[in-house]
């Protein structure tokens, strides 16, 4: 465990960076740093392998003080990711992931296989391993450094704004990497961010950090959503933190109806059994869903596919969360979210009133559920 | 005995005696400036203060004419390549200390911070990261360096015709021969360009991980 305690860093010019800021990161877990700039939180994690040193208070690893150990020794017991990867533009990518092992003695050969196992843990091709940072893309440098942090297997990672400099999209596939890759190493976590949303994604505890270098809150996500500390904390969260809590409540609970669901093939006697609901969902023959029809326009005979309505994003019961179930009924034109199973087939259709239903009965239930947040 | 190629006897050289001579005499300061440069200007990335007077007094020493320099260093040195060759090495200078200085502070701050937590000392740091990444900006200076050096070095005729290729201009007004005087214009002309050649040629084989484009410069 690291355990940061009544550290302050002070710069000659007065400015104080951290203030007397005391946290106790769990193993085997991610713990995120967030706030605005000037928070401090980027000094706070240089602090923790000593590119930056406290004024005061001291940092313990596994109950010992890190200033006890050599000070290069510490880092590369280490991984660091940083903003833009800050690859070694002269090196190949192999190279690049070699580094520490190197560092640490490891022959050339020994090191390079160790590189290209990471590439593939990091869903990198090993065909890029002779290339060069300049001939990959944003993201899969941020890939590669990720790749290099790990490469001695050490226990603690630092990531210093790691996915800020890439488009949504792939930010979006280098979190949902990083999510599997620590389900399968386990490795302790310190993330730092300014996106609250990245925080409440990735973190198993969130620390907010106000300008100043104070701590606002240290919460698991859901409790930060739920119940903010402050006026600060509440602000930096958002104008949406209720629907976004939503994420940490699982949708497997609800209700389904299966009754509006008809096969585009259906026959006309079996289209006015269903005639009770507003709208039916039309799928293809193999269930996937096509869109709404109004029952009158589906009785009139033959199903016309360009006059259904959009059926919006449909979620995956059991997998999404509750805040998917309700976006998917909120897209919809007609209120109504569309269930799928794993293959995209319609197993249901939902209501904006059962889902609504279903956040009051969560909230009365009290904690959300943190797994159902990934 | 008046051909282009007819080096006059007073010169104790062939033609290609005088190129070997016109680059050694032209290259060695350029090595000695870039031997001198480099701990220079790694002292000058140290310490952002320094960098400043040590441009001022490259630039003045830059200033000061060669043959000036020669008067001072003849007492010294007599009339010998050293003589020739020590205001090219302070020349060199000029160009050389800002190339490196450059180059190396144009090391992404992130790809530093990247090897700092990585755990790479300062030393390590310097040979493994900074000097590579600033390989390109300092061929340039070289570059620079060299195609002035390799012109300068035609001053040396003053001082006892220890200026190689720069001696058939004196030559040529001694023994009436103009062509002489042509032949060491182009032959030095040729030699920087090839000399020029090489260097990026060295370039392009120390850099195999700069993007083509930029490459292409």
């Amino acid at each position: 465990m690291i355990r940061i305690d009544a550290v302050t860093k002070r710069y000659p010019d007065g400015t104080v960076a951290v203030d007397r800021l005391s946290l106790e990161i769990p193993d085997r877990a991610i713990t995120v740093l967030v706030g605005p700039s000037g928070c401090g939180k980027t000094t706070t994690l240089r602090m923790i392998n000593r590119m930056v040193e406290p004024s005061e208070g001291s940092i313990l690893l596994d109950g010992q003080d890190i200033r006890q150990q050599p000070v290069n020794t510490l880092r590369r017991s280490m991984g660091y990711v940083i903003q833009n990867a800050g690859l070694f533009q002269h090196r190949t990518i192999l190279d690049n992931i070699a580094t520490v092992p190197r560092l640490l003695g490891w022959s050339k050969q020994k090191a390079r296989e160790r590189a290209a196992e990471l590439m593939e843990r990091v869903g990198l091709d090993t065909a890029l391993a002779k290339r060069y940072p300049y001939q990959l893309s944003g993201g899969q440098q941020q890939r590669v450094g990720v790749a290099r942090a790990l490469a001695a297997d050490p226990p603690v990672l630092l990531m210093d704004e790691p996915f800020s400099a890439v488009d949504p999209i792939v930010r979006k596939g280098l979190q949902d990497e990083l999510l599997r890759i620590q389900d399968e190493l386990g490795k302790t976590i310190v993330f730092v961010t300014h996106d609250i949303d990245e925080a409440i994604k990735l973190g198993t505890m969130v620390a907010v950090l106000r300008t100043g270098g104070r701590l606002a809150q240290f919460a698991p996500p859901a409790e930060l959503l739920s119940a903010p500390a402050d006026p600060f904390v509440e602000d930096f969260l958002g104008a949406d933190r209720g629907i976004r809590r939503l994420s940490f409540f699982p949708s497997a609970e609800l209700e389904l109806q299966t009754a509006p669901v008809v096969a585009i093939d259906a026959g006309a006697e079996k289209l006015a059994s269903r005639g009770a609901a507003p709208y039916l969902l039309v799928t293809d023959v193999d269930g996937r869903p096509l869109g709404w029809g109004a029952p009158d326009d589906l009785t009139a005979g033959e199903i016309d596919r360009d006059r259904l309505l959009p059926y919006g994003r449909p979620f995956v019961p059991g997998t999404d969360s509750l805040r998917t179930a309700l976006d998917g009924a909120v897209l919809s034109p007609t209120g109504w979210a569309v269930a799928v199973d794993g293959e995209g087939r319609a197993v249901g259709v939902v209501s904006q009133q059962v889902i609504g239903e279903a956040v009051r009965a969560a909230h009365t239930a009290g904690r959300p559920d943190a797994k159902a947040a990934r | 005995m008046s051909g282009f190629f007819d080096i006059p006897s007073d010169l104790q050289n062939s033609y290609f005696g005088l190129i070997g001579l016109h680059l050694r005499e032209a290259l060695l300061p350029v090595l000695a400036g870039l031997l001198v440069s480099l701990p220079v200007a790694q002292l000058c990335v140290r310490f952002r203060w320094l960098y400043p007077p040590v441009f001022g007094v490259t630039t003045v020493l830059y200033a000061i004419p060669s043959l000036a320099f020669f008067v001072v260093l003849i007492d010294y040195t007599g009339q010998t390549e050293t003589t020739v060759m020590i205001p090219l090495a302070v020349y060199s200078l000029v160009v050389l200390v800002p190339a490196i200085v450059d180059g190396v502070r144009s090391v992404p701050p992130e790809t530093l911070a990247a090897a700092t937590a990585m755990g790479l000392g300062p030393v390590r740091r310097y040979l493994q990261v900074q000097l590579p990444i600033a390989v390109p900006a300092i061929i340039a200076g070289l570059r620079v360096a060299t195609v002035s050096s390799i012109s300068l070095v035609s001053v040396g005729m003053l001082i006892g015709n220890q200026g190689a290729l720069g001696n058939l201009l004196h030559d040529a007004q001694i023994y009436n021969r103009p062509l002489l005087a042509v032949n060491s214009v182009v032959t030095t002309a040729v030699l920087a360009v090839l000399v020029d050649a090489v260097l990026v040629g060295v370039r392009v084989l120390l850099t195999p991980w700069m993007p083509k484009e930029r490459a292409a410069r």
